[in-house]
């Protein structure tokens, strides 16, 4: 497909020169993932030399079984979120979804994975009635899960009894956030994983320049590749040593079985936002609707679409929720965690406005979420004052969301 | 002279009481920028619109390449490859120039989009049309100025191998340099070969850049004439008052 002038495009673009892309991107409204890391990192410092436990391997996996709830939710809203929606009951549609979960496992012994099929089936059909009346009726979204929010939660304490909890003792559902692979298979899943990922970043590269396009610079790539892995290599180092505190009564060490799980829905929620047509018009009906239209997408069905991936995901997150509690409960997915959930994907880079965010945003805002709760936790401030800190930076972010976005417009 | 690649005889459209075509006639040369002028309301929109397939005229009859055609959807128009250009562009700030030129038609390698089959293609169709003032073609339309974006808009319209593009005033909003830019895209379409509808306002680039012109007076078509057979002035009069002395009435030929 090359033709003469597209092969005068191949230049290699010096490191200087993509810093300076990148500073135009920010001027854009496009700030990609830096904030996000950076504030991980200044958190971790600042609560690492504060707090003799938070840099422990013990509440490291305990931080990461924490957030994954949380982040699941948050990667479901991001879809919701690049169209410029809102699901304000995801929370408790995870919790309506682990109360199905549960109830079908230990009332009426089904197996995990057909309850996990099930739940996640009540919570696709709960995201298409939200999205139908979004999409069909035109009932702002806002208004629509706020109402489910209501409605959800009453669902639910229908479900759990009154002041009930409803226990889960199948093992497969409790392993996921309670136990860890074995140090040897978390090395051998850090090689796989990291494997697959150098040779993704590979193959893009050659593929570009096979097609005589201009790639990305390799030094660059190298930098962020290296790093990535080499972070992840320090985390799973971390994450093998002993955290028990009672070694021979028992053994702790590994990384926790949701910490693949959430990598794989990373895979394919990527996947499928970048490098799929549906993905595609997902962020052109969050830019220009109107737009989209024209170009003969089916606006509404990518709507509907969308609602019904976030509420499957959140059914997904009433699996970790259950597993986390041991049990469901009446505030199962209540209180903070829905905001948590919005927090994380605008603090990841998520934009409120649609258009803008990758499945990556829920995991980087999901940590500085669980960071923000645990490194504060342990330094013995109230919740109150936690709320008030996570409420700031969620404020914070939504802040430079605006005024970058009004920076890029034309 | 060569045979048209649209030809329309006798279009009426009307929406409820008010008879909004009568009876027009248009003929698009393939090469040739054919410019659609009229006051507000004259009936522009509405015959683009027939012409697009987002109205059905009541009736009338539509010949494409010497062939009698039915339009009754914007996808008969697409098929045919006729592309509309709007006014307001309709373009997504938030993908890049590649995206936005593939919007709705991306290529694809089984189920994932084949980012660079349509990336050399858009470079390819931009290098057709000479347009070098888009520095890299996977920034985001945002970071565009208005005659870029106007530049985008028309390079997604021909990707198609489209034959007759029309132009809903694609100048409109622009500042001096700019209307210059886009108007030598517009002479370069018709160079390349498509049949070019120009919408405008403005007699001055309709003088600049048409072959020739056809004026639409309250729902008829004043008359459709070559550039170098009349001034501006004959054709104010044909749009103020659809007739201008020594302008033949269209439709007596």
């Amino acid at each position: 497909m090359s033709t003469p002038t597209a092969a005068t495009e191949v230049t290699e673009t010096s490191l200087k020169s993509a810093a300076h892309d990148y500073w135009s991107k920010v001027k854009a409204g496009d700030i990609g993932a830096l904030p996000a890391v950076l504030g991980l990192l200044v958190l971790c410092i600042v609560f690492g030399s504060m707090s003799s436990v938070f840099l422990t391997p013990g509440n490291f996996a305990n931080l990461l079984t924490q957030a994954a709830s949380v982040i699941v939710i948050a990667m479901g809203l991001i879809f919701v979120l690049l169209l410029g929606e809102i699901d304000l009951s995801a929370g408790y549609a995870s919790g309506v979804c682990g109360a199905v979960l549960v109830i079908l496992i230990t009332d009426h012994g089904q197996p995990w994975y057909i309850a996990l099929a099930a739940s996640i089936a009540v919570g696709m059909a709960m995201g298409f009635g939200l999205g139908t009346l979004v999409a069909r009726l035109g009932i702002p979204s806002f208004v629509v899960t706020l109402a489910a929010f209501l409605g959800f939660q009453g669902i639910l304490l229908i479900l759990a009894g009154e002041g009930g909890t409803i226990r889960v003792e199948d093992e497969t559902v409790l392993a996921i956030q309670n136990s860890n692979l074995s140090p040897a298979l978390s090395w051998a899943f850090y090689i796989a994983a990291s494997v697959f990922y150098v040779l993704l970043g590979l193959s893009r590269i050659n593929a570009r320049r096979k097609a005589g396009l201009k790639a990305e610079l390799f030094k660059l790539w190298l930098i962020k590749t290296i790093s990535l892995v080499g972070v992840s290599g320090l985390a799973v180092w971390a994450l093998n040593l002993e955290r028990s505190n009672n070694r021979e009564l028992v053994s702790l060490k590994g990384i926790p079985y949701v910490v693949p799980v959430i990598l794989f829905l990373l895979v394919i929620g990527t996947f499928v936002l970048g490098r799929t047509a549906f993905g595609r018009h997902i962020y052109a009906v969050g830019g220009n609707a109107e737009a989209a239209r024209r170009a003969g997408i089916n606006v509404k069905n990518i709507r509907i679409a969308a609602f019904v991936i976030c509420s499957a995901l959140s059914a997904i997150a009433g699996l970790l929720f259950a597993s986390r509690q041991n049990s469901i409960s009446p505030t199962t997915g209540g209180s903070s965690t829905l905001l948590y959930a919005v927090g994380a994907a605008v603090i990841g880079g998520t934009s409120l406005f649609g258009g803008k965010g990758k499945m990556r945003d829920a995991i980087l805002g999901g940590l500085v979420v669980a960071v923000i709760d645990n490194g504060m936790g342990l330094l013995g401030y109230a919740a109150g004052i936690k709320f008030i800190v996570t409420g700031a930076v969620l404020l914070v972010s939504a802040g430079v969301d605006a005024v970058s976005r009004r920076g890029s417009a034309v | 002279m060569t045979e048209p690649i649209l030809s329309l005889r006798g279009v009426n459209k009307s929406f409820g009481p008010v008879h909004v075509l009568k009876d027009v006639n248009l003929d698009v040369h393939p090469g040739q920028v054919t410019a659609l002028v009229g006051d507000n309301g004259a009936g522009k929109s509405t015959l683009i619109k027939c012409i697009a397939g987002i109205y059905t005229p009541d009736h009338g009859e539509f010949k494409f390449d010497g062939k009698v055609v039915n339009i009754t959807g914007p996808r008969d128009a697409t098929a045919l490859g006729i592309e509309i250009v709007y006014q307001d562009l309709a373009l997504c700030d938030n993908l890049d120039i590649v995206h936005n030129m593939f919007l709705g038609r991306e290529v694809k390698k089984g189920p994932v989009l084949d980012e660079s089959a349509m990336e050399s293609l858009a470079r390819k169709t931009l290098d057709s049309l000479s347009v070098r003032t888009v520095k890299s073609i996977r920034q985001t339309v945002a970071s565009l100025s208005g005659g870029q974006r106007q530049t985008v808009a028309i390079a997604k319209a021909v990707l198609w191998n489209s034959k007759v593009v029309i132009l809903d005033e694609p100048t409109a909003a622009l500042g001096v340099a700019q209307t210059e830019q886009v108007l030598n895209l517009v002479r370069r379409l018709a160079d390349n070969g498509l049949g070019v509808i120009l919408i405008s306002h403005n007699i001055n680039d309709v003088f600049e850049v048409a072959d020739n012109i056809a004026a639409l007076y309250l729902g008829t078509m004043a008359a459709q004439v070559a550039k170098n057979e009349v001034i501006p002035r004959q054709v104010i009069e044909l749009i103020t008052t659809g007739v201008s002395a020594g302008v033949e009435k269209a439709g007596v030929k």
